[in-house]
């Protein structure tokens, strides 16, 4: 499925108000043509968020911003679920979905705090509530060049922080994961990450209409191993970005230190965009191999890398917001 | 056990020591190659997990380092325990280290990279793990060349053993390669480092000693 839609270059969302979320995100279902334009995209959407119970689908999802290029097909649950980077459950990709059974994603609460009217200690459920809950189909490009395509049900991230109404003084929203090394196996590890893993954006990186809080996968809640209950996904920034099992959502006005950058500043850095102009010590960002194709046989050994595009081929959304920068400082 | 099948083993002096000198070289042979058939066997089963390319490569990156302290292991072994018999190991287990290095080094040339020798190429000089682990190679290619009895010969033991002294620069650099590939998680590659050290703290002791 290739969806077309217009540039919305002209909107400038530097300070967030209630009226550029409004109308960038109004754009921007216009445009993809899924939305009819009648729904009204008030204060309250038609839809609640809430969780299914056990072992059911979510009831009401509705379609959301999707843009496949011809080569894009969506990639196999059982790659989803089983080829994951989430430290806190070991640094292999095999190690969070062998390790991360014990984990207890609910109940859950998530504490908002910093520069807003609004902050609050909230239970997982009252967090998602007022939100429509979407599917979202996006390309996932990781660091390590590899990439996926997963069907994400989530809920608008700028919706979320209009919400919580952030001050004038908040440049950026930081985000922390929980902390639960009797859990979490890899957080019991010296030679891991320092803990708690932090990522951050920017409030205009946050209000883009592509951000969102993913609560589920293909219909289902969040698996352990992909940052149940609720997690962070940008699809024009690496993968590492997706800060997951979120706690807590600050509104700060410093530019947050995220865990990578703090672990590795010469290789990480805040913005983190996908850039196949821009390499990482490690590895060229050029191409990228697609994860999931060949079901775990010989094919798979035969299947070529593909080009990286610029902004993970989301540069119509989100190249506005980093116009005038060198996105060679800001990597 | 039959008769004649005694009669046959003790008119050739059966002894648990010669069954050992004729059984070691074959079974060694047989315990180097499991690990590749195990990998043949997984791809035919469709088990080589959502990025096979990655997998392959660093299942053969993995038993390439293994084997290669394997064979260092050869020496401090027979030091401490007086077995002279493992020597008989060392070359079988250095070549097969070599093999694995090669064909970990196929792996990505061919598989990860297309041979798309300009890309690789960016990734020697550019990536400093990868830099790395050529250079492990470039020092094992001439022990391979010259593990032959006629280049020992040809060479003379004393040259032959300075030469084969690249093995414990190889060796570090094979760890080194593998501690920079990583992101963050140390604690293989640091059990790798700890076997070497300890590796060379026996020959070094009982050199000194």
């Amino acid at each position: 499925m290739l969806i077309r839609h217009k540039k919305a270059s002209d909107v400038a969302s530097h300070e967030i108000t209630p009226k550029d979320v409004y109308v960038n995100r109004r754009r921007f279902m216009q445009a993809s043509g899924l939305i009819a334009g009648s729904i009204a995209l008030g204060a309250l959407p038609s839809a609640a968020a809430v969780l299914p119970a056990k072992g059911q689908k979510f009831a009401d999802v509705k379609k959301g911003y999707s843009k496949l290029g011809d080569t894009d097909s969506l990639s196999p649950p059982e790659a989803i679920y089983s080829y994951n980077n989430y430290y806190e459950f070991g640094s292999s990709k095999e190690d969070p979905a062998k390790n991360a059974g014990p984990f207890k994603p609910l109940p859950w609460t998530i504490k908002v705090d910093g520069l807003c009217n609004k902050p609050g200690t909230i239970s997982f459920e009252d967090f998602i509530k007022p939100h429509a809950l979407e599917e979202r189909v996006y390309r996932m490009r990781c660091v390590e060049a590899w990439s996926m395509v997963i069907p994400w049900n989530g809920i608008s991230l700028g919706e979320v922080i209009k919400r919580f109404e952030p001050q004038g003084s908040a440049k950026y929203v930081r985000f922390e994961t929980v902390v639960r090394p009797e859990e979490m196996v890899g957080q019991r590890d010296r030679h891991n990450l320092p803990w708690p893993y932090i990522e951050g954006l920017r409030l205009d990186e946050a209000a883009n209409p592509l951000a969102i809080l993913a609560i589920g996968i293909y219909g289902d809640p969040l698996l352990n191993q992909n940052g149940a209950p609720i997690r962070l996904v940008t699809p024009w920034k690496y993968g590492f970005k997706g800060v997951k099992s979120i706690v807590r959502m600050s509104f700060v006005e410093e530019q947050p230190k995220n865990t990578w950058q703090v672990m590795n500043p010469g290789e990480y850095g805040f913005y983190s965009n996908v850039n196949p102009e821009v390499d990482h010590p490690r590895w060229s960002q050029a191409s990228e191999r697609r994860i999931g194709g060949s079901g775990g046989g010989l094919r798979g050994l035969i299947a070529p890398r593909q080009e990286t595009l610029m902004f993970n081929g989301y540069a119509e959304e989100v190249a506005q917001l980093y116009a005038g920068m060198d996105l060679k400082k800001f990597y | 056990m039959s008769a004649d099948v005694t009669s046959a083993r003790s008119s050739q002096g059966f002894s648990w020591d010669s069954l050992l000198r004729r059984g070691l070289k074959p079974m060694a042979h047989v315990l180097c190659l499991a690990p590749l058939l195990w990998l043949i066997y997984r791809g035919f089963n469709s088990s080589l997990g959502a990025n096979p390319v990655e997998f392959v490569i660093r299942y053969l990156g993995d038993w390439a380092l293994r084997f290669l302290l394997i064979a260092l292991a050869v020496t401090p072994v027979r030091l401490i325990t007086g077995w002279l018999i493992v020597a008989r190991l060392r070359r079988t287990l250095g070549l097969y280290a070599f093999a694995y290095v090669v064909i970990h080094i196929m792996s990505y040339v061919g598989l990860d990279h297309f041979f798309d020798w300009a890309t690789i190429w960016a990734d020697i000089v550019k990536r400093t793990y990868i830099t790395v682990g050529m250079a492990a190679l470039l020092m094992l290619l001439p022990l391979a060349i010259t593990s032959t009895d006629g280049m020992i010969k040809r060479l003379g033991g004393a040259r032959w053993r300075r030469l084969h002294m690249l093995v414990y620069p190889a060796g570090i650099a094979g760890v080194i390669h593998y501690f920079l590939m990583i992101k963050a998680g140390y604690k293989e590659p640091l059990i790798y480092a700890l076997i070497l050290t300890a590796l060379f703290g026996v020959r070094l002791f009982k050199r000194l000693a």
